[in-house]
């Protein structure tokens, strides 16, 4: 572990029209942290990890992995670094149109690390990973329960010994003890893998499962950041809001647009 | 309304109208860059082909019967009047080889496969698979859209192929089995009014409009946004925007080809 942080966010600016989404976001994510970030609906945290990923493209500010700013790296060393990115999405996204040993073994097969027939062994072995069956990598991915899915959506995250790990939202639609299975993966995978990860979740025992750090998104800025465990008693009116679900506090909900 | 009010309104739509065909322009291009750009996807550029044509099969051969058998009932009904109904046989052959094939073939698979295209590609798009393809190394452009317009180039040349034959028969049948013509006859006096430069302009006008059905659906599908309800209106624009494209550029070909 060295002291400069994998992931540094400064001063990062996205507007949508005349909305502003982010307002100068600053984050410092250590090697090998898992730093949650936690902030309502609409309060940019999506938007956040695509503009680190290359998703979106962020009006001002700078991202850096390694201490290497992405904007002054030429097109092709940008995407062999957003390459050491893995994500969860909120919803698996899995791709339909194949089976799941397809779907795990994407990252593989996309840069011609390994055939087809080594894919779909290495696709069974990062499966029982997260705890499935070598025959699921023959469903569909609408043949998956929900939990199911997130777990392939995982394995395919991590197929690839990603250095870094995005995970959105991982339990949401999931009940409690799914999302508590979830979130064990999580944890699992990325100690095994000593990934960085950030997750963005609304699960407040999800945040403190998976987080070592935490931050909190509102109006367009990290207003809070501090140690996971910290999350529920932070001295941070924001945050304590937030947490107990609070409906009076600094934090105005917009209920009419 | 007053003058100026008009005239902003105006200027709006013409710019949001330049902004929209720039923003397709673009798009074109750049899966087109990406169909002679390794790396290359076989596999999905052949499953792309397949449905185009193989599947489309049938709807644009009954299409193509249909229409030749009703040409050759319309035109003996309005040239027996003149006494010139040996003429029918070289007018199906002209109208279904220069238009109704290749047109009529355009927009059948507007309606089947552009289509899907677009709800195919607009589901990924809201689903966020899209965003996963590139997370995955792997650049959306190159891997969904450069095999499906290759497939749309080459695929519907073959499916109007087939058109025009199958069109030239119908109004066979019709002109031979409820007409009375002599068969032999008919098949001499339309092999010798044939000319290479109608199959070339059927063909061309194939490539033409395979491409366009590709290229509307997917970049209604790829650009849809807003759940449900945007994919089944980036469905409806592929289609619309498709057939009326054909129709717009079966005018210019043949304005190209024929008006010297």
């Amino acid at each position: 572990m060295t002291d400069a942080p994998k992931i540094r966010v400064r001063g990062l600016v996205k507007n949508f029209g005349d909305k502003r989404v982010l307002a100068g976001v600053d984050l410092d994510v250590m090697h090998g942290t898992s730093m949650v970030i936690i902030g309502g609906s609409g309060s940019g945290k999506s938007v956040l990890l695509k503009c680190i990923l290359g998703l979106v493209e962020p009006d001002a500010g700078t991202i850096e992995i390694d201490g290497e700013d992405l904007a002054r790296l030429s097109s092709r060393a940008r995407r062999a670094k957003r390459a050491e990115i893995g994500m969860l999405f909120q919803n698996a996204a899995l791709f339909d149109s194949m089976p799941v040993w397809e779907n795990v073994a994407f990252g593989l097969l996309a840069e011609h690390r390994v055939t087809r027939t080594e894919a779909r062994v290495t696709a069974a072995e990062v499966l029982a990973q997260v705890g499935l069956a070598a025959s699921v990598g023959d469903l569909s991915p609408s043949e998956l329960s929900g939990g199911m899915q997130k777990r392939v959506g995982l394995a395919r995250a991590i197929a690839a010994k990603p250095s870094i790990l995005f995970f959105d939202e991982p339990t949401t639609g999931l009940d409690p003890i799914m999302g508590a299975v979830i979130d064990g993966l999580i944890v699992d995978c990325v100690k095994r893998l000593g990934s960085t990860a950030i997750a963005i979740t609304h699960d407040m025992a999800s945040a403190r499962r998976i987080g070592d750090q935490a931050a909190m998104l509102s109006g367009g800025r990290i207003v809070w950041q501090g140690a996971a465990e910290r999350l529920m008693d932070s001295g941070n009116a924001m945050v304590d809001q937030f947490t107990h679900g609070r409906r009076e506090g600094p934090i105005q909900m917009e209920l009419r647009r | 309304m007053t003058p100026l009010n008009f005239l902003g309104a105006v200027g709006r739509a013409t710019l949001s109208t330049l902004g929209a065909a720039g923003a397709l322009a673009i798009f074109a291009l750049t899966g087109l860059s990406h169909v002679v750009r390794p790396p290359f996807y076989f596999r999905l550029f052949w499953r792309a082909f397949i449905n185009f044509a193989y599947f489309s099969l049938p709807v644009v051969a009954l299409t193509a019967i249909f229409s030749g058998m009703v040409i050759a009932l319309q035109s003996y009904t309005g040239f027996a009047r003149y006494g010139a109904t040996s003429a029918i046989a070289n007018i199906v052959l002209i109208s279904v080889v220069r238009e109704l094939a290749p047109v009529l073939a355009g927009l059948m698979v507007a309606g089947r496969v552009g289509a899907a295209m677009s709800a195919e590609l607009g589901t990924m798009r809201v689903t966020d698979q899209i965003d996963a393809l590139r997370t995955l190394s792997t650049d959306p452009m190159k891997y969904l859209v450069a095999p499906r317009l290759l497939a749309g180039l080459l695929a519907l040349p073959l499916l109007v192929l087939v058109a025009d034959v199958l069109g030239v028969m119908g109004g066979f049948i019709v002109a031979t089995l409820k007409l009375g013509f002599n068969p032999h006859t008919y098949i001499a006096n339309s092999l010798n009014f044939l000319q290479w430069n109608d199959v070339a302009l059927s063909l061309a006008k194939a490539c033409v409009f395979g491409f366009i059905v590709s290229l509307m659906g997917c970049y209604y599908g790829y650009n849809s946004r807003g759940g449900a309800e945007g994919v089944g209106s980036a469905t409806t624009s592929a289609v619309v925007s498709a057939s009326i494209l054909i129709l717009s550029f079966d005018y210019v070909l043949t304005e190209l080809f024929f008006a010297r």
